[in-house]
């Protein structure tokens, strides 16, 4: 008999499935647990019941989405010192290894488990935030949970779940100039909509994709949620080993070996049916910008701002309601809208290669505007200082800070101003996202660095040409 | 927490897609205590001037005592934050009917207690525009997965295994400590043959 072919999906499954029940609803083993100031709640659920943290060593806790991104220049609010100091209780009184503020290891959970070594390919990874679906990028089953199911997982480190479908992109081609993995995602979201790929896991695939780095793939697996994918993956390969091997956490010698044998198989079989097949031509895909409230609203740079008849019936009130929050005319061309401030930074492109990219584009000009730059970890910060990259945002005007989730979602104090319009490096434009009336366009760091330049949307080609 | 599997109240449409849940919760109010209620930060920039001002012509403004919101597609899309879910609940809300929603939103919604209905697009018109922005009862069942509003009666969509969970108000916790030797077992097993899963120096 043939061997029945499985997808990575069924194979990551099958390898965490605990016992499956009559209903289909599967109760599965959780590898690696990561919590946050956030996760308060789930704590105080805890405390409820009086349960304890049931595997500590699978738990590790960040301080991340109030870091503080000036740090020692000024006092905290209160608000934001409370939340840092419960999470430091929780961690304490439960024994869970905490990246705190003062750790040169510290930083945003979904950078520092990769560079820790903590997310490793075949793992689950759970944490109370969706942009979990980042760690998928090893080959992991990683997504993120509300409170209770975290409360959960600290009491039982399990997690019930009803198996998603199964979803494949496939990215053929090549990658044209300037183009990079933040394009791909806002591409795909931009055509299958911001629910296109509700209740499925997202297996990446394709020439495009193996030729991605981590900190690429990261940014496609981080962007899967905004799609409606709970779950974003790609099948690990000598790249993914390169990158884990000698990580902290990552398995030595002779357990590296065996963890390598087994993460081989760590693919979809060729003959794997998948419920849904979607492929991209990569020559298709130019650098993109988000025009309104809905990742979904997103375009190449080269588009002009869409009206409300360009689109199906069901979408035009969504539209022309997008259109007046951002304060943008239909039909004026993208490029050339003027920006009051850019920010480079959090868990979709906060990574050292995100700013090697627009530290290529800033080397030797000026930003018109204001902007700030938040590495994803101190240890990103530490090793952009060390190739100077920080020397070329500073000299270009903008400031560079500490690291944090920062202005991406605006609970540490970094907000943007009412109807000022930033270009932004991060992964949400919903309304108010970035502080209350401000209006956010997505794109890849070297746009948002080329937007600095300029003071306008701009197609980040006319900054490269000539750039050695 | 209580089961429950008819609930008859008010409901009241806000027609729109992909209400988000930062637009359900905006962050800046996530570092409360639950105990504080959240029920006053639902929707907030939504509903309230700067001035924290109620508008008088959002939907959910004009009228008191709603249980229950008919939305558009996507509901709850977004973050992972279960306060969105609490904002509702704190509000007295049981019930989100919607054509579709953000999956981690749908299951902390069933984790406390919160319906979220799934109905087809035509329903949703139907219904909403049969609302046009002025509340109606409605009788909701959920063994039947029907509810009545008006003179529309329809059926809607859930995960049968959620339904269950919100008749019973089972609690996932107590559940699972059910099967702590199959947990047990599976770490044992998993511990033996792929000891690379443990953290490198821990255990």
């Amino acid at each position: 008999m043939k061997p029945i072919s499985q997808t990575l999906l069924d194979k990551l499954w099958a390898a965490h499935e605990v016992l499956r029940r009559n209903d289909g609803v599967s109760l599965l083993w959780v590898d690696r647990h990561l919590v946050h100031e956030g996760s308060h709640h789930a704590f105080a659920k805890l405390k409820e019941r009086g349960l304890s943290v049931c595997e500590p060593n699978l738990t590790f806790a960040f301080v991340d989405h109030y870091a503080p991104t000036r740090r020692g220049s000024q006092s905290l609010d209160p608000q934001i010192l409370r939340m840092i100091q419960t999470l430091r209780q929780n961690a304490d009184d439960h024994g869970v290894h905490l990246y705190d503020l003062d750790d040169p290891r510290q930083g945003i959970a979904h950078v520092v488990g990769p560079e820790e070594g903590l997310t490793l390919p075949g793992l689950l990874i759970n944490c109370g935030d969706s942009h979990t679906s980042t760690h998928g990028a090893f080959g992991a089953l990683a997504f993120g949970i509300g409170a209770t199911e975290v409360a959960h997982v600290l009491a039982t480190q399990t997690i019930w779940q009803r198996k998603p479908k199964s979803m494949r992109i496939t990215v053929e081609g090549a990658l044209g100039f300037g183009v990079s993995a933040k394009d791909i995602a806002l591409g795909w979201i931009g055509k299958l909509g911001t629910d296109g790929a509700q209740g499925h896991a997202v297996e990446y695939a394709g020439a495009v994709i193996r030729g991605l780095s981590m900190e690429g793939r990261m940014t496609l697996c981080n962007m899967s949620i905004e799609g409606g994918a709970r779950f974003g993956i790609i099948a690990p390969d000598e790249t993914t080993f390169a990158y884990v091997k000698d990580r902290p956490f990552a398995p030595k010698a002779g357990a590296w070996e065996q963890a390598c044998a087994e993460w081989r198989g760590l693919c979809s079989d060729k003959e794997a049916p998948f419920d849904r097949e979607v492929v991209l031509d990569a020559s298709e895909i130019a650098p993109t910008v988000t025009w309104g409230t809905s990742p979904e609203q997103a375009l190449p740079i080269t588009a002009t701002v869409p009206a409300a008849d360009d689109v199906m019936p069901a979408k035009r009130e969504a539209v022309r309601d997008a259109l007046a929050y951002m304060g943008l005319k239909a039909g004026h061309k993208l490029e050339g809208t003027a920006v009051d401030q850019v920010f480079i930074g959090s868990c979709t492109n906060g990574r050292i290669e995100d700013l090697r990219e627009a530290a290529h584009v800033l080397r030797g000009r000026q930003a018109k505007i204001p902007g700030q730059v938040s590495p994803g970890s101190a240890k990103v910060k530490a090793q952009a200082e060390a190739e100077g990259l920080d020397q070329i945002f500073k000299a270009a005007g903008l400031d560079w800070v500490a690291s944090g989730c920062s202005m991406c979602v605006g609970m540490n104090g970094d907000l943007v101003e009412k109807g000022q319009r930033c270009a932004s490096s991060t992964n949400r434009n919903f309304k108010g996202r970035q502080g209350r009336g401000a209006r956010t366009h997505l794109m890849s760091p070297a746009m948002v660095a080329a937007a600095s330049v300029t003071g306008m949307l701009t197609d980040v080609r006319r900054l490269l040409e000539r750039r050695p | 927490m209580a089961g429950w599997s008819t609930h008859i109240g008010m409901a009241v449409s806000l027609p729109q897609a992909n209400i988000d849940t930062d637009q359900l919760i905006p962050a800046r109010f996530m570092s409360v205590p639950r105990a504080q209620g959240y029920g006053r930060f639902l929707l907030h920039d939504m509903r309230r001037e700067e001035t924290g001002d109620l508008k008088a012509d959002f939907p959910l403004n004009a009228h008191e005592g709603m249980s229950v919101l008919i939305a558009g597609r996507n509901f709850g899309s977004g973050s992972s934050r279960e306060a969105a879910v609490y904002a509702l609940v704190d509000s007295g809300i049981r019930a989100v009917f919607a054509p579709s929603f953000g999956d981690i939103f749908a299951s902390n919604a069933v984790n406390n207690g919160l319906l979220p209905a799934q109905i087809d697009e035509a329903t949703y018109e139907t219904v909403s525009q049969s609302l046009e922005r002025r509340p109606h009862s409605i009788t909701i069942d959920l063994d039947t997965r029907s509810f009545q509003l008006g003179a529309v009666e329809a059926r809607f969509w859930i995960d049968d295994s959620w339904a269950l969970k919100l008749i019973n108000g089972w609690d996932d916790i107590d559940l699972t400590r059910h099967h702590s030797a199959a947990i047990a077992a599976f770490k044992n097993t998993r511990h033996q043959t792929s000891a690379w899963a443990w953290p490198n120096g821990a255990d």
